[in-house]
């Protein structure tokens, strides 16, 4: 049976917290944990399959134009090699998160420096690596390819765009204001795991191991790519080691692996090297971002504009959503938002963590830091003070709104000094010292959802859907709601995820993951409870479930005698996704240092407090808070994609010289999580949580760069060079 | 990674004879090298693993001391004597890379390892070091790791490590065999090679030659300092780096030795740094003029331009800490 609910409105939550088990929201450790930490987890690329071809990607050495030829006789000829493959369905991209389609690219047809353009497939690896580079391809390149946004031709993105009241006349008429430009530099996903697939055929079934983030549109998106009927196709993802947005979408190796296995009659395995993975998968745009913010004697914000330019490759309709939060989150009532898409020839431009608020919330922070300081207020205060009743722009009301609270346990527990600040007043030796905050923000989604839960014989609960599980909990909060509906305790109830022959989840992505796979589950033990109920002739409302029990009566195997009972729960978001404007929120509070010498900067502790409706497990909420605010310093001082000005190919496309932050630069973090319900976002009240750490945390840390040596930054990440070209004696 | 012969020679003589014609590589911890050949960068036909030969221990010489080309980085960086005497040189080796790799990155390898220009690193682009007459891809291109002391238009690349700029500062010596002249002494600080028009000839070592050890002089009492700039905190190779070894007597410098890395082709030792400091009293302008001197022929060419003001408050934040409170 199918237990459906759309949801219009709120939901009654209070059955989830009136249940007894007392195991959700408890900081219990992943379910998978030891499987991982004790290798025995498989990840896509280490199924033991017979008879395993290996394929490597070549890639294009010119930004633009066509592949003329492939002189491949000699690799051809060299020991193990059996095919070098270069056909039109082969995909050049990774499709954008959600697209659920993955049309012809033709790898013949070159658009950025470091394209697919062929695979070459080999008895080892080795010698397929060996041969790759053998390959002699001739090219017609083009000249004059457009490399730089800042001069690119853009496109404007009406969908983005608002124009309230007048925003020149506010700025014009307010007592304080601010009209600065910030400019972030482009991200990777930098996921630990590489992108990796095994296909194999039998007859006309596919199936492939692969590493991706979700599975419902991926299968929708090889099928398309294939050309064949998606009841044709399993996808397995069982364990991913990270995503960060790179494994949305279905990815080149999968289509290649699954065309090379067609054509070979045998399963191949194609691995993306790491610097394939930086090169072909996703980056996140460079931003170039105009803030104008005005207000008046009190602090009052009377003016807001957020104009971005992102960019992204022709063709591509993804532009990196900068100004998503930047629409709700003050009040102001003249406002001007605007965003523009320039074209041109590096890497697709998709979603990686956060996509948007990532880097469109510090640069807003780090204007409302200015602000604050013009008009002498407190910038938490000041923050407080422009938070509005209901979405300014939409007039919509919110579902729970947490920035208030968040903003009065962070500073509270970071031990914030309001009053008046000066920049340049502590320092300890060399080092400059200086605290600064930011508001956290990132739009709520909730997604459909389907689950499996399977009350077995002997009354274990079975979970099965094929939601993935990026490292982030999804097989422990899945286990979690069950067992507190169903009364049993974690150790007999079994999660099974990322098997497309199992019902569909929504995917990991967006931060949707938890609420909207997580409203699924619960729809389906609510089912069962009722089954159970009825079978124990007990009103549903009355039923205590316990530790594999009914309260003091007859066991959860006894009420089932014998049978096995099963529902899949099925959630979908209603007219409360049209009705009212949701989102995470938080703050943001950090204590840096920058050497007076060197303009190196060490985030000396931040305090991160979040509002994300129910807390569904203290540790892997925390964890996944503390991630985030670890995002947050990599934005603020290290992360840069460097594109070569001449061809604009990736110049540190591996992580030595791609810097996320190392444990060192991640000293004391606290995180605070509010005890939210939100009845609107989802059918569990809980919202996402994986992005809202690093949605604004960089801009606590630019504001605690200025309060310590007196610099205002505009240019993200701070590097050493950047601080030191700005800092005075 | 092209496939290659694999030889355990028996003895240092055994591993110099193999070591001779092009196409044939000593490997030691393989961290550096194995990359390279994964990468198609090196594409050695013969690998001579000279990892088990005897050259693995740290012995007394006179009052300095030798360390085996095949100690470790993390057993020189623990060694009781070189935390006591040589604080200079534990502490450049725990800035480099990660434990990890230190516990297989060897004395030999650490000081032939090659740079990190990653158009050097990567084969679809132009690099003389790589491919001689391909040109210079980083010369126009991102060059932030990039030389501004030294460089040439051929080349533009940077010597990456750390513990060779505190071999430099202590003025060590390395030790060789194999080569035409049979056992030879250099100075660590003539091992490597500016690169002028032959980039690729990044050391002295001659075909054959392998290095068997590194010696240290006698100890001296000093403040022994590394200072390495980057923008992470570890696990990040030198934007800039400085070692000092000073000392003060009577209020005046009595001792100064100074090596640079992050700067050039090699670690960057100028002789002239040592002749401004000592006898003089520390003071703020002194520092500046030795900046000045360091940095009288830089040239950034680009993308490390920001290295010229970097490297001048590191070297005087380093003056002023070395000579500070002490008499
Ligand atoms: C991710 C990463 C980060 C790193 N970070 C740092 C850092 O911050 N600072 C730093 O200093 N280093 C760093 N390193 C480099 C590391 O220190 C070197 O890779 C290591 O020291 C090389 O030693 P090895 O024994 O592994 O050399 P191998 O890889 O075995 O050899 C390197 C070279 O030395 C030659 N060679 C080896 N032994 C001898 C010998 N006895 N005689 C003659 N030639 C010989 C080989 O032929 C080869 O050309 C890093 C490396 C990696 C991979
Ligand atoms: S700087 Fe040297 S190593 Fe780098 S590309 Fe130029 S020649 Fe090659």
């Amino acid at each position: 049976m199918t237990a459906y609910f759309k949801q219009d409105g709120p939901v009654d939550g209070a059955a989830l917290d009136g249940m007894a088990q007392g195991v959700l929201g408890r900081p219990v450790p992943r379910i998978e944990g030891l499987a991982k930490v004790t290798g025995t987890a498989t990840y896509a690329a280490e199924y033991d399959v017979a008879n395993l071809a290996e394929g490597v990607f070549v890639t294009a050495t010119i930004t633009r134009g066509v592949v003329k030829s492939i002189a491949s006789e000699a690799a051809r000829a060299m020991p193990g090699v059996l095919a070098v493959i270069s056909e039109a369905r082969m995909t050049t991209r990774a499709a954008q998160g959600t697209a659920g389609e993955a049309p012809e690219q033709e790898p013949q047809r070159v658009s950025y420096w470091g394209q697919p353009i062929a695979l070459v497939v080999a008895e080892t690896f080795e010698q397929a690596r060996d041969a790759a580079k053998q390959l002699v391809v001739e090219y017609d390149a083009d000249t004059g390819v457009a490399l730089d946004p800042a001069t690119a031709t853009s496109e404007p993105q009406e969908d983005e765009a608002i124009d309230m009241g007048d925003l020149n006349a506010a700025m014009q008429a307010a007592t304080y204001s601010v009209d600065m430009t910030v400019e972030t530099e482009g991200h990777a996903s930098a996921a630990m795991e590489p992108h990796a697939a095994i296909a194999a055929w039998e007859g006309d079934k596919l199936t492939v191991h692969a590493s991706l983030q979700m599975l419902n549109y991926n299968i929708s998106e090889l099928a398309d790519a294939l050309d064949m009927d998606e009841t044709n196709i399993r996808l397995v993802s069982a364990y991913v080691g990270g995503g960060f947005g790179s494994k949305l979408g279905i990815s080149e190796d999968v289509v290649a692996a699954a065309l090379a296995s067609r054509e070979l009659g045998r399963p191949v395995r194609v691995v993306m090297s790491r610097q394939q993975v930086f090169q072909c998968i996703m980056r996140r745009s460079e931003t170039w971002q105009r803030l104008r913010l005005a207000c008046d004697a009190d602090g009052k914000l009377t003016g807001f504009g957020h104009q971005a330019r992102v960019s992204n490759l022709p063709g591509e309709t993804f532009a990196e959503p900068v100004l998503q939060s930047s629409h709700f989150l003050y009040a102001a009532p003249n406002r001007s938002l605007s965003m523009d898409l320039v074209r041109i020839h590096r890497m697709t431009a998709g979603s990686v963590r956060a996509p948007g608020e990532a880097v469109g919330m510090p640069a807003l922070e780090m204007a409302m830091d200015e602000l604050a300081e013009k008009a002498g207020i407190d910038p938490v205060a000041f923050r407080l003070r422009n938070i509005p009743d209901r979405d300014p722009e939409g007039n919509l009301p919110f579902t729970s709104h947490g920035l208030a609270e968040c903003l009065r346990q962070g500073a509270e527990a970071f031990g914030w000094e309001s009053g008046t600040r000066k920049p340049r007043h502590r320092r300890e030796g060399e080092w400059w010292i200086g605290t600064g905050m930011a508001s956290a923000a990132r739009v709520h989604n909730a997604s459909e959802a389907k689950a499996r839960v399977r009350l077995t014989a002997d009354g274990r609960a079975e979970v099965e859907t094929d939601m993935t599980d990026i490292g982030t909990g999804t097989y422990t909060i899945c286990a979690q709601i069950a067992g507190e509906m169903l009364g049993l305790p974690m150790d007999r109830v079994t999660v099974s995820l990322g098997d497309t022959d199992y019902p569909r989840g929504p995917g990991s992505g967006g931060s949707w993951g938890a609420p909207s796979i997580g409203s699924a589950v619960y729809l389906a033990c609510k089912a069962l409870r009722g089954q159970l109920a009825k079978r124990g002739n007990i009103d549903e409302a009355d039923l205590v479930l316990k530790d594999g029990a009914v309260e003091g009566g007859r066991s959860v195997a006894d009420l089932i005698g014998g049978e096995v009972l099963e529902e899949i729960g099925h959630y979908e978001p209603g007219t409360n996704e049209h009705d009212y404007t949701s989102s995470g929120f938080g703050a943001f509070f950090a204590e840096v240092r920058v050497n007076h010498w060197t303009g190196e900067t060490r985030v000396d502790r931040m305090t991160g407090a979040f509002g994300f409706g129910r807390v569904l497990n203290e540790k892997t909420a925390r964890s996944q808070c503390l991630g985030g605010i670890t995002w947050s310093i990599g934005t603020a001082l290290t992360e840069a994609l460097h594109f070569d000005p001449r061809d604009g190919h990736l110049a540190n496309p591996d992580l030595a010289e791609y810097h996320v932050p190392v444990h060192r630069d991640v000293r004391e973090v606290e995180v605070l999580m509010l005890q939210e319900r939100d009845p609107l976002a989802s059918a569990i009240q809980a919202k996402g949580i994986g992005e809202l750490g690093m949605c604004g945390g960089a801009g606590a840390i630019a504001n605690a760069i200025y309060n310590a040596c007196g610099v205002r930054l505009r240019q993200l990440p701070m590097t050493p060079d950047r601080v030191l070209a700005c800092l005075r004696d | 990674m092209r496939p290659f012969d694999y030889i355990r020679p028996t003895d240092a003589a055994d591993a110099a004879e193999r070591i001779s014609g092009a196409g044939v590589k000593a490997i030691a911890g393989g961290t550096n090298l194995l990359d390279l050949m994964k990468l198609q960068v090196e594409t050695p036909k013969v690998l001579v693993d000279v990892g088990r030969l005897d050259m693995a221990s740290i012995a007394e010489d006179g009052a300095g001391l030798r360390i085996g080309a095949l100690v470790t980085n993390t057993n020189t960086a623990n060694h009781a004597r070189v935390r006591a005497d040589y604080a200079v040189l534990a502490r450049t080796i725990l800035a480099g890379a990660t434990q990890q790799l230190r516990n297989k990155a060897t004395t030999g390898g650490n000081l032939c390892q090659r740079t990190r220009c990653t158009y050097f690193t990567n084969t679809d682009q132009p690099c003389n070091k790589r491919k001689p007459g391909s040109g210079c891809g980083a010369i126009g291109g991102v060059a932030r790791l990039h030389a501004i002391l030294g460089a040439s238009d051929q080349c533009i690349a940077t010597y990456p490590g750390d513990m060779a700029v505190a071999m430099a500062a202590l003025d060590a010596k390395v030790h060789l065999t194999g080569g035409a002249t049979g056992e030879r002494t250099v100075p660590v600080r003539d091992f490597h090679n500016l690169p002028g028009q032959t980039p690729w000839q990044e050391n002295v070592l001659e075909t054959g030659e392998i290095i068997t050890a590194v010696t240290l002089p006698p100890p001296v009492r000093a403040r022994q300092i590394y200072r390495k700039v980057r923008e992470r905190s570890s696990y990040a190779f030198a934007l800039v780096s400085v070692a000092a070894i000073i000392a003060k007597e009577g209020g005046k410098i009595a001792r100064a030795d100074l090596a640079f890395g992050g700067l050039a082709h090699k670690p960057w030792h100028d002789p002239r740094l040592s002749e401004l400091l000592v006898g003089e009293t520390p003071s703020p302008a002194l520092f500046e003029k030795v900046a000045d001197t360091l940095l009288d022929s830089a040239d950034a060419r680009g993308g490390s331009d920001f290295k010229i003001p970097l490297a001048r408050r590191t070297l005087i934040a380093v003056l002023t800490e070395a000579t500070e409170d002490q008499l």
